[in-house]
């Protein structure tokens, strides 16, 4: 197997005692980042971002991904001791993990998620090692029209395995297209879109997109809920994590049934969101203890977490081999690449040798650390939530500006990071999606890029797209998910119907 | 974002109208993209497709699913509400001093203007005392500038105050 040489080869690059000291900074960061309302992994990575562009990539990259599985970590601490996710994807956490805070048994519930996202992750990173360089191998000989049909079926997953109406998640999605579109037009130079202003000339950058939508977003969200921050005390020792470490391995299937449904929706842009609660709701319809899930069991910490960080961790899969990242933060890495002057796709597997496997290296070393910072520090980082929101909260704004100004060393980037902060706001109460918005607003050059030259060899026939057996099979695969939701909806309906009848 | 039709002792503002709202100014700034695209062209010319070409469809898409979702906003129960008036007072506690803060930035710098943020955050919703208040906010900045301007060299925006200091 090359692949395990490549990998060695990776750990050769990273370790080194610079390197592991960002990973320290990086899961302590992203734990922080992760507790706290309002900094998440998406945003955490983009305020960070522009202030990595003078490290060499691969420290880098080794130090923003660490933040980010930092975060993965930091939102099941606010959920089981507070009762509050910190990000999304914990809120299925929040069901049986705050139950058990509140019988006692806070250590056991936290124990049990840090490890269990570390096997989730774990399994994740199996999974890219063995699979991104064949798909990586294999999406080198793609065209423009084959790069286009894998554009088209990412965002069509959202469309069809997202649980908003279908009409908002094109909306949000399509404005971030639109979005993308202005200033220069990357195929021929030209202005578009800016009506004159001078400061529209650059466009929108993504990185104060997701600062504004995800970070002023949620502290107003935050702040509309009022949040008191009660907590339960942690609990947490070697003792219990042992006890609990040992009762694991009973609920060994429910975590490999978890892994799968994380990485399969990790790849397809589905998120760690949706496979949290799939496979909260899958545990709970076939586990034996099915009527007790939400009173506090572990099984219910545990299949959640797992699907979680799997997806998180999978979501870099298509990221690194084809250069379309299935979440938010893989979004924000991906434009963290190309501002380092890497082209992400298939051919960083062969011209970015020490930094790709650097990076897959770094992400088995990176969630060993985390799982060892995180089960000692609990303690620390649920003290952080204690301090209160009147000085939290300011702090955070001005961490947001500073991350919304250093992008383009502009002050307008600050006005504009408000605006989608209020936009996030009402986007958010009014369940529209801001992950396929986000997504857009990155890969909108690059898909309308490779639509038009598509067009473009093909003389303006729209056939291209379904030209080859390749372009015609991702496009129907694409088509399918779009219409998921009408699909499965009538499948159910044939199904009661049968079941009704026999 | 207040619906007239209601009482003034009404809890909050309904979901229906700002709903309506918010598929309306997502239908405009689709509207937008489409007549954007128009004056750069959307036809197919001497390079293929001209610039407006993939921005006018986006445009056009934006504007049938905003007026779907407008259609949808429609059938939403009048007696749903979007917050209570008190949570909006709490958000735009929030907002007005950010829109402050942001128009202030260009103008006094970064850090004279985060400390006016965070003081008046202390004060006005953590009821701290001014001894307390005054400490962490000409602190906190000072740690900011040092963690950007000496260890990261990243310069933020400076204002008066830091020319004065010879900064």
């Amino acid at each position: 197997m090359e692949g395990i040489g490549d990998l060695l080869h990776g750990f050769g690059v990273v370790l080194s005692w610079a390197n592991f000291l960002y990973m320290l900074i990086g899961i302590t960061l992203g734990v922080i980042i992760g507790v706290l309302p309002g900094l998440g992994g998406a945003n955490g990575v983009a305020i960070l971002l522009p202030l990595t562009f003078s490290m060499p990539p691969t420290s880098a990259i080794i130090l923003l991904s660490c933040i980010y599985w930092g975060a993965l970590f930091g939102g099941a601490i606010t959920s089981i001791l507070f009762n509050i996710p910190g990000e999304p994807w914990s809120v299925a956490t929040t069901f049986d993990g705050h139950p058990m805070a509140q019988k006692g048994q806070a250590g056991e519930a936290l124990t049990a998620a840090f490890t269990s996202s570390f096997v989730g992750a774990l399994f994740a990173v199996i999974v890219i090692t063995l699979a991104a360089p064949l798909v990586a191998k294999f999406a080198l000989e793609f065209g423009p029209a084959e790069k286009f049909s894998v554009f088209f079926l990412a965002f069509c997953s959202f469309v069809g395995m997202g649980k908003e109406p279908p009409s908002k998640t094109i909306a949000a999605m399509m404005l971030g297209f639109a979005l993308a579109a202005v200033g220069t037009d990357t195929v021929t130079g030209g202005l578009r879109l800016t009506f004159g202003s001078t400061e529209l000339l650059s466009g929108f950058d993504f990185l104060v997109a997701v600062i504004g939508l995800f970070g002023i977003g949620e502290i107003l969200l935050t702040m509309e809920e009022g949040l008191s921050f009660k907590g339960k005390a942690t609990g947490i020792n070697p003792t219990v994590v042992l006890q609990t470490w040992k009762g694991l391995p009973r609920y060994w299937f429910t975590s490999l049934r978890a892994c799968i449904i994380g990485c399969w929706m990790g790849i397809t842009p589905a998120g760690a969101t949706p496979a949290s609660f799939m496979s909260y709701g899958i545990a709970k319809r076939s586990s034996k203890d099915g009527e007790k899930f939400g009173t506090g069991v572990i099984e219910g910490v545990i299949a959640p977490e797992t699907a979680a960080h799997a997806a998180g961790t999978s979501a870099l899969l298509p990221m690194l081999a084809l250069g379309v990242p299935g979440s938010p933060t893989a979004a924000v890495l991906l434009g963290g690449l190309l501002i380092w002057g890497l082209q992400p796709g298939p051919l960083l597997f062969v011209e970015q040798k020490d930094f790709v496997w650097g990076l897959i290296a770094s992400m088995y070393l990176g969630n060993v650390v985390g799982l060892a910072v995180v089960l000692t520090m609990v303690p620390m980082f649920a003290a952080i939530l204690r301090v209160p929101f009147g000085i939290i909260a300011p702090v955070i704004l001005v961490i947001c500006a500073i991350g919304a100004y250093t992008v383009h060393n502009n002050t307008f980037d600050v006005t504009m990071m408000l605006v989608f902060g209020v936009v996030g706001y009402f986007f958010k109460k009014c369940n529209y999606p801001l992950a396929p918005l986000v997504l857009a607003i990155v890969l909108g050059d690059k898909a309308e890029e490779a639509f038009r030259q598509s067009l473009l060899l093909s003389g303006g026939s729209i056939s291209v797209f379904w030209s080859s057996s390749l372009v015609t099979t991702i496009m129907a695969l694409g088509l399918v998910a779009l219409l998921w939701g009408g699909i499965s909806r009538a499948l159910n309906r044939a199904f009661d119907r049968r079941s009704r009848t026999a | 974002m207040s619906d007239p039709s209601r009482s003034p002792g009404s809890p909050g503002p309904g979901q229906r109208p700002v709903e309506m709202g918010v598929a309306l100014f997502v239908l405009a700034l689709g509207a937008i993209t489409m007549i954007g695209s128009l004056q750069v062209g959307i036809g197919w010319g001497a390079e293929g497709p001209k610039s407006g070409f993939f921005p006018f469809w986006v445009g056009l898409i934006i504007v049938l699913a905003s007026a779907r979702n407008f259609w949808r906003a429609l059938e939403i129960s009048p007696a749903r509400m979007f917050a209570e008036w008190s949570q909006i007072a709490q958000v735009r506690k929030v907002v007005i001093p950010m829109a402050i803060y942001v128009a202030l930035v260009p103008f006094l710098g970064i850090y004279v203007s985060s400390a006016l943020l965070i003081a008046g955050f202390m004060r006005w919703l953590g009821r701290y005392g001014w001894l307390m208040t005054l400490v962490i906010s000409i602190v906190l900045p000072i740690l900011i500038y040092f963690t950007f301007e000496d260890w990261f060299l990243v310069p933020l925006p400076k204002g008066p105050l830091e020319d004065w200091l010879g900064l």
